[in-house]
């Protein structure tokens, strides 16, 4: 590289244009930049620091008394109380019923005392008196959490499920709030400590720390056959004229499938095959259907995919692939095979049905306050996303009424309002008894609840199920 | 009563560095040079009072006299050094000088809060740095033929971006193999490097404007930055990159090399995100923290809970939980500031930073020889870029690149190579200074002459 030596000798040879340019941008950056840190700190931080991955829970223990935790009615689930001693100690009202939903705040924390653990710790009243409570070594109170639960009926469905294991999910289709879920076996979070040892032993498997609602997965039996009917209608316009012989017992691509315990329908169609639940109708249907295009049409009902909701839970498969084989498809149209799903994701399919085809995110808490009531946020329902057409969600909703008004069902249809529903009879062992499974919604016309049901175990879900939704519309709606 | 005096040093902390930050940018409004004056002596308090509050917390918190004594030996520190500057860099600009001292007690107290050996460590470092840096004026006064040394700087910024790969010498740290270990001390030779790579830069830049020159240029240029990957360190690389980018830009007045260099820089991010499985860590962990929190996201998971729990008014010193952000007293300090001293002291750290940076500018519109004008331009690119990188890395406003808050963060070579960056750019200000005097001079010579023909 040869230096001009002329232009060395000149002073300065280059302008200020650039360094202004320059500093422009870099000043910009920054400007962007602190605007994404406020940003984070207004609308973030508070969903990130709510973690259980952050250590700093202890911290703000120390001088602030951890939030309760309230039912829809203002009814407290959870609160904190101070023993004798000065030690601070969690007190749960109700004992086991609500023990999964809220959750426990001892031996790791679970449910709402897990994922709204930090605001639990916060204390949003910024006013004088809690400026010198600050100032004088005072615990301050923490938020609130008002939750979307209804005590009653989940006192009702607590009862109603009686001793036996299985789990009931209810939602309001319009929101998405969770009005009650319960979870059997359980155990009462007012004495984990006591029991820790024999419930994690958990000897006779009852898992009664799990909470089934969201974090087992059954085989949907039954109640998929309304997805498989769904498929069936947006692959056959005529759809109308389908019609199955059905005599208790036939072969599909080399698959025999029963009727439940046998039973004959003889000639049914789309409706009355729902109604009755008629295996071989749709095992018949499942032969003709496309593959690639139901497996579309279940995971937009969010299977094999995280659900739309903010509540820990299991993933619900479906394991049918374009590439599966022709003898898989008889089981699975009839909801056996290896699909799997969790009540809360039936419950929330039965919602949509019942929301005109619009799937809405399931949440539980309504929102934190302070101690003052002074509301710190609220939950507005989001809108997961339209999964039926709202022709299509009308059909199924005929048809779910029909199983209540003339099928396996009719235990519901002596209310003064109309019910849509399905039942399930889910084989998963075959020494043993299936589980019982219930979705629907009542009133069918404007629901204002949609539920799951599952009793593991039972016999069938007419017998075992049907009772339990049975106490939960009486409950929630009246006779 | 204790606790009193807690919560309301906690607020009072925040006010003063509001205060303090709000005259950094006060002062380019102001023209009269006593009113200038003025702001810097309160400028100077309020920094001296920061500092106090601070140690008083750490002390209240910790119980521990060391703390005291390293207060009181920093304040001996800060009242000498600020008087010998004064002295030896004359008409030095007094902002940057407090915006230094600044910046440096931030850094003492919040190392002292995470580890109180570090802290000793860093604060002598500190000491040596300042003292050595004295020399820096004459250098630049006497030798008159610094911008001559292109070649020069050329080959001793390679030669010593290489050490670290002879064997021996070298050593791996963070995964980076950019460390290089000299009689028992740990040094970073490209800190170093960065200084000499703008020296480099301006020196033939401010020489040549002939495209076939630039490439050759360039490419020299791009050996730095190839050397630097070929370290796994990207952090330095990037900046390396953008502060010749700038040089090029401002020497030439052409945004076609801006453009060029971006596409360069686009083609070679594809690159190294398909090559370098540590550069997919790091921008899956910036995508997406959460799901990869046992592994590649612990550390952006961690900044962030230390910035949320912290909020606006901080956890206060000593109250928080910093430690549990790995390397939280180098690469993540603004984390471990923004949870115990909050985000609005956060916010104003910066605004101190970008208030420098707007003064380092002034200097390099000042300057009438081009080769101290790209030189500072240069070394102002290289400060505030760092600065983006490591604050934008813990808010994951990017996806984090390793690197440390100059001045701030805890790290021999990189505090040294900053107080060098700074005393260069004093050193050229007052250079500037001098022979504009003595051109005012001259000229005033002039024209008395001329008035006494009259």
């Amino acid at each position: 590289m040869k230096m001009n030596k002329k232009k060395t000798l000149q002073k300065s040879v280059v302008s200020n244009g650039g360094i202004y340019a320059i500093t422009y941008f870099f000043v910009l950056l920054f400007v962007v930049m602190v605007g994404y840190y406020v940003h984070f700190m207004v609308f973030e931080s508070k969903d990130v620091i709510n973690n259980s991955y952050n250590k700093r829970q202890d911290l703000l223990a120390e001088s602030v008394v951890r939030g309760k935790i309230y039912g829809a009615g203002k009814e407290v689930l959870a609160e904190t109380k101070t023993r004798g001693d000065g030690t601070e100690y969690r007190y749960y009202p109700y004992g086991a019923v609500f023990c999964h939903v809220v959750g426990r705040s001892e031996h790791g924390k679970t449910g709402i005392e897990l994922s709204e653990n930090f605001n639990l710790l916060t204390c949003s009243n910024k006013s004088i008196g809690t400026l010198w409570n600050e100032l004088n070594n005072k615990k301050n109170p923490g938020d609130s959490v008002v939750t979307t639960l209804d005590v009653d009926l989940q006192k009702a469905a607590y009862e109603a499920l009686g001793n036996r294991k299985g789990a009931v999910v209810a939602l309001e289709p319009s929101t998405g709030k969770v009005l009650a879920m319960v979870s059997k076996k359980d155990y009462d979070p007012n004495e984990v400590s006591e029991n820790w040892e024999s419930l994690t032993e958990d000897a006779d498997k009852e898992s009664r720390l799990m909470n089934r609602a969201t974090q087992f997965t059954y085989p949907p039996g039954s109640t998929f056959k309304l997805l498989t009917a769904l498929e069936y209608v947006r692959e056959n316009k005529k759809y109308e004229d389908f019609t199955f012989d059905c005599d208790g017992q036939e072969i599909f691509s080399g698959v025999k499938i029963n009727c439940y315990h046998g039973s004959e329908h003889g000639k049914v169609d789309l409706k009355k095959a729902l109604a009755k639940s008629c295996n071989g109708a749709f095992a018949k249907i499942g032969t003709e259907l496309n593959f690639k295009k139901f497996r579309k049409l279940c995971n937009s009902f969010g299977f094999n995919t995280e659900l739309p909701t903010d509540l820990v839970h299991t993933n619900s498969t479906f394991a049918l692939k374009a590439s599966s084989k022709k003898e898989e498809m008889p089981q699975t149209a009839i909801g056996q095979g290896d699909t799997l799903i969790t009540p809360l994701h039936n419950a929330m399919i039965a919602a949509t049905i019942a929301n005109k085809g619009v799937m809405m995110e399931p949440y539980v808490v309504d929102h934190l306050e302070t101690e003052e009531e002074e509301i710190v946020s609220q939950k507005e329902p989001v809108e997961a996303g339209r999964i039926l057409k709202e022709k299509e969600a009308k059909q199924l909703t005929d048809w779910m009424k029909n199983v209540v008004d003339k099928g396996t069902a009719s235990a519901l249809s002596d209310f003064d309002y109309s019910v849509a529903g399905k039942t399930g009879s889910a084989e998963f062992d075959s020494k043993k008894s299936s589980h019982a499974w219930f979705i629907g919604f009542a009133p069918a016309d404007h629901p204002k609840i949609a539920i799951a049901v599952i009793v593991e175990g039972a016999g069938s879900g007419s017998e075992y199920a049907v009772p339990v939704a049975k106490k939960l519309f009486k409950n929630y709606l009246g006779n | 009563m204790e606790n009193i005096v807690v919560q309301v040093s906690k607020y009072v902390i925040i006010f003063l560095v509001m205060v303090y930050s709000l005259y950094g940018f006060v002062v380019f409004r102001v023209r009269k040079q006593e009113t200038k004056l003025l702001f810097y002596r309160h400028q100077m308090t309020l920094m001296y009072l920061m500092h106090l509050l601070c140690y008083l917390l750490l002390f209240v918190h910790f119980l521990d006299v060391k703390y005291i004594f390293l207060y009181l030996v920093q304040v001996v520190f800060f009242g000498v050094i600020t008087w010998v500057y004064k002295k030896v860099y004359r008409n030095m600009s007094l902002l940057v000088l407090n915006h230094m001292c600044f910046l440096l007690s931030v850094g003492f107290v919040m190392i002292a809060r995470i580890n109180l050996a570090l802290a000793i460590r860093q604060f002598v470092m500190v000491a040596a740095g300042m003292s050595i840096c004295l020399v820096v004026p004459f250098i630049i006064e006497k030798f008159e033929g610094l911008g001559q040394l292109g070649w020069g700087y050329a080959i001793a910024g390679v030669a010593l971006l290489l050490t670290v790969f002879v064997p021996g010498l070298g050593v791996s740290k963070y995964g980076s193999r950019n460390w290089i270990q000299v009689a028992g001390i740990g040094l970073q030779p490209s800190e170093f490097v960065k200084i000499i790579f703008v020296l480099f830069a301006a020196g033939f830049l401010s020489k040549t404007k002939k495209f076939k020159n630039i490439v050759k240029i360039s490419c020299l240029a791009a050996v730095y930055v190839l050397i630097l990957v070929a370290e796994n360190d990207l952090g330095g690389a990037l900046i390396f990159f953008v502060a010749y980018l700038s040089i090029l830009f401002v020497a030439t007045g052409q945004p076609a090399y801006i453009l060029a260099g971006f596409g360069g820089f686009a083609s070679a991010s594809l690159v190294a995100y398909r090559f370098f499985g540590h550069v997919r860590t790091r921008v899956e962990a910036f995508r997406d923290p959460w799901s990869t929190i046992d592994a590649g996201g612990y550390q952006v998971a961690n900044s962030l809970f230390a910035i949320g729990t912290g909020g606006w008014f901080g956890m206060g010193l000593g109250k928080g939980l910093p430690t549990s952000i790995p390397v939280s007293e180098s690469d993540f300090i603004f984390s471990a500031i923004s949870e115990e001293l909050g985000g609005i002291f956060a916010i104003c750290l910066l605004l101190v930073c970008v208030s420098c940076f707007i003064m380092f500018v002034n200097i390099a519109i000042k300057m009438t020889n081009s080769f101290y004008k790209l030189t500072a331009v240069g070394l102002s690119v290289i400060y505030i870029f760092q600065i983006f990188l490591t604050v934008g890395g813990a808010i994951k406003f990017i996806p984090s690149t390793g690197v440390t808050l100059p001045l701030v963060s805890y790290g021999g070579s990189s505090v040294l190579s900053t107080i060098i960056l700074f005393s260069i750019i004093q050193g050229m200000y007052v250079l500037n200074q001098k022979n504009q005097q003595q051109n005012n001079q001259q000229q005033n010579n002039r024209l008395d002459r001329q008035g006494e023909k009259e």
